[in-house]
């Protein structure tokens, strides 16, 4: 498997013959002067480079093995390193939930966690969910309902539904569950605020909230 | 974000060590606010020690009725937590109206007492910002303020403490345990954690140099109805304008904390003993002092008529 310092590698030197293909020398020079520090986050600013840290995880069921800055976030190890791009950089600071993806059974912002924090942690992104052949049931409702405009948000809000209905099915309650001591109910205020965490800038929401409720069962 | 080295540490007592060994490290727990503020260099710690496997996660019965809740134990896990729910909830509503489900899956109850204000010159490392950087100014006072504090400001900063979490904290007394470098544990009741901001506004909490948070004990339960109520711009997913922590006890008597009004959860015993009389003598008490600016005296209002709410529902 290709760690992502030689990926790194790989797409600096296709984007240095790129440009060198343009005949720009200067811009060549400067594209390659890029790969000086070895393996920085695509998101980190070069700088003074951190010894890279191995960690092993596992992702969509495959073990995997990185040897990473220690800055990458999940997110980035990831898209960058994995090839993994169904996850998606949204705001990169937790506000908008596009980069969601399950963690040990849980819904997380992979862009506000360190890579390196997950030894042994088992990761489940939207490639891991179903195939284009055999969609997840919250992926096919979601195709149904039209829960998306331009998709961005999409593979966030799905990863997100599907464990906002294990949080349902668990007991965890809401900011607008009404009795704390009961089971939370199943209804759309439920919906919407346990989804309040994923931002969909073209506005499906009530399209992703019929999906949510066909798959929990509900009549749509 | 500037680039550290990483440890993971093994006990409390050598995540300590380390931390006061090494110049700039920082505890890394759930991490949604400090790798917020790395990546906007408004953080820049050289060495990271994640505390995350030292068993810091669970939640147990103390010999006195009470509950101890590990620092590392996640904002969901707390909130959902049967008897949190049935004796503490006002702490389980408060953490249910923070952040959103992915982020309270992360988030832990020490990194929720530490996060860091949201004023926006805080996080504009283009503005002079005390806190940010001590000396250079506050960009607040006379700017932007309306999210702003109205009470326990001074003039170097009107920052809010931002937490829901914390300001359940404080109603409910809890008391915050922690284990210090040289191994010397000590607990801080929750009035006392949070600093009030005076000349030095860098200066948040009285923990000391690599002090690490254990856990937070709370007493055993007050009885009585718990509300909270967060009044904010969106009905989710935003912080508070102004937040109350209240329990009722039947006969009208009760506590009363406020959140989003000053740097730290805002309570006051005298204001408290005007419970049964109704929310105008507590907020004259409890407010008295006030120096709201301009943007943000709407919050005075706001936080009495948020108290008349909640002393308006039943009572068990
Ligand atoms: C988009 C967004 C919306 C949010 N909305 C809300 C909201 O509405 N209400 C609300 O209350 N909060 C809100 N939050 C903040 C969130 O609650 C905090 O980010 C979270 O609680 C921090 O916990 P953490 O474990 O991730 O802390 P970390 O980021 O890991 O750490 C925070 C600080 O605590 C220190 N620390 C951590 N553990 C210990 C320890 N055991 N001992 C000593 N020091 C320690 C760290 O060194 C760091 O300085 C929001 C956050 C985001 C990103
Ligand atoms: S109020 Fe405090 S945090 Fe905000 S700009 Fe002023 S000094 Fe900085
Ligand atoms: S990219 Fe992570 S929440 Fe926006
Ligand atoms: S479908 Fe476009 S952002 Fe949600």
């Amino acid at each position: 498997m290709a760690t992502p310092r030689e990926n790194d590698v790989k797409r600096r030197t296709l984007m240095a013959a790129t440009v060198a293909t343009a005949a720009v020398g200067a811009v060549a020079a400067r594209a390659g002067a890029q790969t000086t520090p070895p393996a920085a986050s695509p998101s980190s600013p070069a700088g003074a480079a951190a010894p890279t840290l191995k960690v092993s995880f596992t992702v969509n069921g495959k073990p995997r093995d990185l040897d990473l800055d220690p800055r990458t976030t999940l997110l980035d190890a990831l898209r960058e390193g994995l090839h993994l791009g169904g996850t998606k950089k949204g705001c990169d600071h937790g506000q908008c939930g596009a980069c969601t993806v399950i963690l040990d059974g849980r819904r997380i912002n992979s862009c506000l966690t360190l890579a390196v924090m997950h030894q042994g942690g088992e990761i489940t992104t939207i490639e891991g969910l179903g195939t284009p052949e055999k969609l997840h049931p919250m992926q096919a409702a979601f195709v149904k309902h039209d829960g998306y405009q331009c998709g961005y948000c999409t593979p966030g809000q799905i990863c997100s539904a599907v464990a906002v209905l294990e949080e349902i099915e668990a007991g965890i309650p809401s900011h607008v569950t009404a009795d704390l001591n009961a089971k939370p109910a199943l209804d759309d205020a439920e919906l919407r605020e346990r989804m309040s965490g994923n931002i969909c800038r073209c506005g499906a929401y009530s399209n992703i909230v019929e999906a949510i409720g066909e798959v929990a069962g509900r009549k749509a | 974000m500037k680039p550290f080295t990483y440890e993971r540490a093994a006990s409390p007592a050598e995540a300590a060590s380390a931390a006061a060994r090494q110049p700039d490290a920082r505890f890394i727990a759930g991490g949604t606010n400090l790798l917020d503020l790395m990546k906007l260099q408004i953080e820049t710690p050289a060495h990271l020690i994640d505390v995350n496997g030292l068993g810091l996660d669970k939640v147990e019965p103390t010999q006195d009725g009470g509950l101890r809740v590990g620092a590392l134990v996640r904002n969901t896990d707390l909130a959902a937590d049967a008897r949190v729910r049935r004796d503490y909830a006002v702490l389980s509503r408060a953490l249910l109206s923070g952040a959103s489900g992915q982020l309270r899956n992360r988030a832990t109850t020490a990194g929720n007492l530490l996060q860091r204000t949201r004023c926006p010159y805080f996080y504009d490392t283009n503005m002079a910002c005390n806190k940010r950087r001590p000396g250079s100014g506050c960009s607040a006072l006379g700017g932007y303020s309306r999210q702003l504090a109205v009470v326990g400001g001074s003039d170097a900063c009107i920052a809010t403490h931002p937490s829901d979490m914390a300001v359940a904290m404080r109603v409910l007394d809890a008391t915050v345990e922690t284990v210090k470098p040289q191994g010397a544990t000590r607990t801080i009741p929750i009035a006392d954690f949070h600093r009030l901001p005076g000349d030095t506004p860098e200066i948040e909490t009285v923990l000391e140099r690599g002090e690490l948070i254990t856990a937070v004990t709370l007493p055993k339960p007050a009885g009585g109805t718990h509300h909270y109520r967060k009044v904010r711009d969106r009905a989710s997913y935003a912080f508070a304008l102004v937040s109350v922590a209240a329990i009722v006890q039947p006969d009208g008597s009760g506590r009363v904390a406020l959140g989003g009004v000053a740097p730290k959860p805002w309570r006051s015993e005298d204001a408290e003993a005007e419970m049964s009389r109704g929310a105008k003598p507590v907020m004259a008490k409890l407010l008295a002092g006030a120096k709201p600016t301009e943007e943000n005296k709407f919050k005075v209002p706001l936080a009495e008529r948020a108290l008349a709410a909640v002393l308006a529902e039943p009572r068990g």
